[in-house]
């Protein structure tokens, strides 16, 4: 179902690296339901719906998707189609192999958690998976070196429809106010100079990203005389996704969807080992 | 004239006693006057001998007749001790039938009944069949409305304590009934709320609660009731119910939370031995608390019964027979008995405060166990460490986590592969002073196979430290580093005990881990020794390190002997007190021991210990003990060393220095260590002699001398002398 998949563009999800699930069983999915629902309590009127999504994933060896959707029942109908989804989450591995080659059998490999929605219910989706499947979740934090990396990949990735501006957040703290530094390139400069940085098509070098982000910052430089190497890079926004040093993203354009999920993959993995 | 007398007319109260005619009104009685009772019983203490719970409960079963609380210091005493206990450690579960029977059956007045709830208390657990009883009771109304309440309300506070509910639940249309009662259909709610299963929700009912609540308005009680009746069967709930409530019921819980609580924390004082291993770690501040991250996990058994649908039943997905839930392991006895039936804690993490269930993890060779164990520590390790992360400031709390882990790895007698992987990441970081004592403890529990693969990345940082630190964190990383020698030794000796062909392999690995970490000591000592200028506290810890290298071969099995560098050496031949000088004696007196072993097992041709230390280190041996044995015997300090680092110095240079006697100038008796001790036997053998004549000290008066340093705790001394000293007398 392509459909489900698609939800996951233009939403803000934080991200986390979850260790690997110990006896999560595909064919509960809904009697975990059941038991999520008790945890969240009678009060609210709260569906829980928990499903596997064989689309999500990227080699054979990663383990399919699982979606976790709390819909509002919707007041007067008591039809299902009518609820309002409030909170979604997404339990997902794309190319994740460095982590679940060795695991034992009863190992559930998904590193990588989305979630949208109020951080209540993540907090009592979260708590619940931890309790019962000795699991732990942690923030996906992303360093100024990897966002480097994701500005590089992304600008180089073409996209059909107009693409939006490569733009760059640097912060620089230990100011009285702290300040914020917005740089946006136009996409295609942008791509332009990515194409004459990088020489093997299909392989990035590390080189060739310290060389693109080099070019910028010195472009930056010789218009306003800062040095942006010396602030922190915080967010990277490109037409084809967006990403903030806290670990939110938004994925902008439904092809890619794989491949910037298999990037966070290798990230939640580098934040679990 | 007729006296006025003054008479006094008021009643003939004695001194100290409360008023006792308030009890008479059968009110409900405050905390405040409960106490009294109490101090009152106390007080009383004198005139009759203390009342225990088994008289106080065969009192109370056989009481016939209505009896007025302030007529009968019986009751009182009675009653006062049932509080007493109630309060303090809680009823035992066969208390329960009769209290409750005694409560409800009317056959005291109110205010004994109410006092009797209100210390109903329980320890462990109540049996279902008190409670039944006392239902029973209910039914006939024998005691006031009051107490009924009161009831309900203790019912309701203390439902998890009630060992099995399957007969309560049968009595649930009785419950409902009772909705009917204005005063009671709050707290009549809540319990039923507590009871509900599926099979209770009949369509009279919902009728019921909706004539109700068309009658009294829309209560929240009702409220919460029919929105659980809705969960379970919506189609006979058709009405809409507001979505969001924060709480549906008052909190009735009434006197008992509180007691029930101090009962609680008074039973988790853990044993004396637990509290030997793990210090009490303090609850965590009430800072914004991350929802992920919880540093202290109790034990709770995994809901596997629940994943299998069979509610009711205990049975686990193999549907074998009952297992025995996790939060009931108390004792060691218990966990004998049970061992077979365990099962596992639904969060690994939660074994690392519980000694029982370390020692199951132990039994029990499950690699997913110790997965699950790597991945939370590592996760909690990295997420929490105050140095790694820019926004922890929670030292206090993760310094307590680094200790239970450190006292879990003393308790295991080996280390986490987590938190070595930690140190490798965190000592880059770290300042040394945070957390001090338990990263140093943790370094010591690196294992050996870990340390193979980090441990360059150790010694670097750990240097760098070291180096730049307090003499007294100098001192701290050695005492560590000699921790660390002597638990890989242990765990080799270990594994030669167990597999008596153990892999040469690892047993080479192991002997070139253990040279790397004494070469690395080596280094750093000698350093140090120039930095903190020959400090004779720094040089304990140093040559305590030593002692451990001295006796690898002998007390661990380990074919390594390697000697201290020369600059620890000669520091401490020529050293200003005899407890180095002694020390070093000792030191040398094991390597000799070891030495010879080694030499006779090789002659012997004996399978087990057979190795061949290599000619070096028997010439290395040998020039430190010429040095040694020409400083402190012969005579002859300055001529006979060859070792490149070493005294030798020639005459022409020493006869500069204008020191008289300089070729016996570090001997036995004129050694600046010695020197207090050979004035004192100067002292006492010629005491009218002011002069110290140190020549005098010779022929049989040596013999004397050597001997009266024995006696002085010299034993290091003695055995280095008696040893490799051939005296000609």
């Amino acid at each position: 179902n392509p459909q489900r998949v698609v939800s996951l563009l233009h939403k803000a999800w934080a991200l986390y690296s979850v260790t690997p699930l110990f006896r999560f069983s595909r064919a509960r999915l809904q009697n975990y339901a059941r038991l999520l629902r008790v945890q969240i309590g009678a009060e609210l009127d709260i569906k829980v719906v928990l499903s596997s999504v064989p689309d999500l994933r990227g080699s054979q060896q990663d383990q399919a998707a699982i979606l976790v959707e709390l819909s509002q029942r919707s007041q007067g109908s008591p039809r299902s189609s009518e609820d309002k989804l409030v909170w979604s989450g997404w339990f997902c591995s794309v190319c994740g192999d460095e982590l679940s080659e060795n695991m034992p059998e009863d190992f559930a490999c998904l590193p990588l958690f989305l979630t949208n929605g109020a951080e209540t219910y993540t907090a009592i989706v979260g708590n619940w998976f931890q309790k019962t499947f000795d699991c732990c979740f942690r923030r996906l934090s992303v360093s100024p070196l990897n966002l480097s990396w994701m500005a590089a990949m992304w600008t180089g990735c073409s996209v059909d429809k107009a693409a939006s501006a490569l733009e760059l957040v640097f912060s620089v703290p230990r100011l009285p106010h702290s300040l914020d530094i917005s740089y946006a390139i136009h996409p295609e400069d942008a791509k332009a100079l990515w194409d004459t940085v990088q020489t093997t098509p299909g392989e990035i070098t590390q080189e060739e990203v310290d060389v693109f982000m080099d070019c910028l910052y010195s472009h930056f430089h010789r218009h306003f005389k800062i040095h942006l190497s010396a602030a922190t890079l915080v967010k990277v926004s490109t037409s084809i996704a967006s990403l903030h040093c806290d670990g939110i993203l938004k994925i902008l354009q439904s092809q890619y969807i794989s491949g910037v999920l298999m990037l966070l993959t290798e990230l939640a993995i580098s934040q679990i080992k | 004239k007729m006296q006025r007398r003054r008479i006094s007319m008021t009643p003939k109260h004695q001194k100290g006693q409360t008023d006792l005619s308030s009890w008479r009104k059968g009110g409900t009685t405050d905390p405040e006057k409960s106490l009294k009772i109490l101090q009152f019983a106390d007080g009383e203490k004198n005139e009759s001998q203390e009342v225990s719970l088994e008289q106080a409960l065969n009192y109370f079963a056989n009481e016939r007749g209505r009896v007025l609380l302030n007529k009968s210091s019986v009751l009182q005493k009675h009653l006062a001790a049932v509080e007493t206990i109630g309060l303090q450690q809680g009823l035992p579960p066969e208390g329960f039938e009769i209290l409750l029977s005694v409560a409800l059956s009317g056959r005291f007045v109110d205010a004994v009944n109410t006092r009797l709830l209100k210390s109903l208390i329980p320890a462990s657990e109540i049996p279902q069949s008190s409670v039944i009883t006392a239902v029973s009771w209910l039914c006939v109304s024998k005691c006031s409305d009051n107490v009924q309440l009161l009831f309900i309300k203790w019912l309701i506070t203390v439902f998890d304590f009630i060992d099995c509910k399957e007969q309560l639940r049968a009595l649930y249309g009785y419950f409902f009934s009772l909705l009917q009662d204005d005063r009671m259909c709050p707290y009549v709610s809540h319990l039923l709320y507590l009871l509900t299963r599926k099979e209770n929700v009949k369509p009279f009912r919902v009728r019921r609660l909706l004539d109700l609540q068309a009658k009294t308005g829309m209560q929240s009680h009702l409220q919460a009731l029919l929105s659980l009746y809705k969960l379970f069967r919506p189609e006979l709930v058709t009405i809409t119910l507001p979505g969001k409530m924060k709480t549906y019921f008052r909190n009735s819980d009434g006197p008992w939370k509180a007691a029930i609580n101090a009962v609680r924390q008074r039973k988790q004082q853990p044993s004396p031995l637990f509290q030997t291993l793990f210090l009490s770690t303090s609850q965590p501040r009430s800072r914004k608390r991350k929802w992920n991250v919880q540093l202290v996990i109790p034990a709770s058994s995994a809901n596997t019964n629940h994943l299998g649908g069979n509610r009711g039943k205990s049975l686990d997905l193999n549907c074998q027979k009952v297992s025995f839930p996790v939060e009931q392991l108390q004792t060691f006895p218990q966990f004998l008995q049970n061992i077979h039936q365990l099962e596992l804690p639904a969060q690994m993490a939660s074994v690392l405060t519980n000694p029982l269930l370390l020692h199951y993890m132990n039994c029990v060779k499950d690699e997913s166990i110790y997965l699950r164990l790597y991945y939370w520590m590592g996760q909690m390790l990295q997420e929490e460490c105050t140095w790694c992360v820019a926004d922890n400031s929670n030292e206090e709390e993760f310094k307590s986590f680094l200790e239970t882990i450190y006292k879990t790895e003393c308790f295991l007698q080996e280390g986490f592969c987590a938190s070595a992987e930690f140190l490798c990441n965190c000592l880059p970081l770290w300042d040394g002073c945070c957390c001090r004592s338990q990263i140093l403890g943790l370094v010591s529990w690196i294992p050996p196979s870990i340390f193979s693969e980090i441990g360059s990345q150790l010694y670097d940082p750990l240097a760098q430290l070291f180096f730049t630190s307090s003499l007294y964190f100098k001192c701290s990383v050695l005492e560590s580093l000699k921790e660390l020698l002597q638990n890989w030794l242990n765990c080799n000796a270990v594994h030669l005990e167990s597999e008596l062909n153990s892999s040469n392999t690892t047993l080479s690995g192991l002997v070139n881990l253990v040279a790397q970490l004494i070469h690395f000591v080596g280094w750093i000592s000698t350093a140090a020794l120039r930095l903190e200028h020959n400090s004779m506290f720094l040089m304990f810890f140093i040559l305590n390190f030593y002692e451990t290298v001295c006796d690898m071969y002998l007390e661990y099995k380990l074919p390594l002997l390697i000697l201290p560098p020369a600059g620890v050496f000669y520091t401490a031949l020529l050293s200003m007190d005899s407890v180095t000088l002694n020390q070093l004696c000792y030191i040398m007196y094991r390597y000799r021991t070891n030495l010879v072993a080694a030499k006779e097992n090789e002659r012997s041709k004996k399978k087990i210990l057979q190795f061949k230390f290599s000619n070096r280190t028997y010439q290395e041996y040998n020039q430190y003990i010429t040095a040694m044995v020409g400083c402190l015997w012969t005579s002859r300090v300055f001529q006979k060393d060859i070792h490149p680092q070493g005294l030798r110095m020639d005459d022409e240079l020493l006869e500069k220095t204008a020191v008289k006697e300089f070729k016996s100038s570090f001997n036995v008796v004129h050694h600046p260590a010695m020197m207090c001790y050979s004035v004192d036997f100067l002292k006492q053998a010629y005491p009218d002699d002011t002069t110290y004549n140190f020549k005098l000290i010779k022929g049989k008066k040596w013999d004397w001398y050597l001997q009266y340093l024995y006696a002085q705790g010299l034993n290091g001394l003695k055995v280095f002398i008696e040893s490799s000293i051939n005296r000609i007398s």
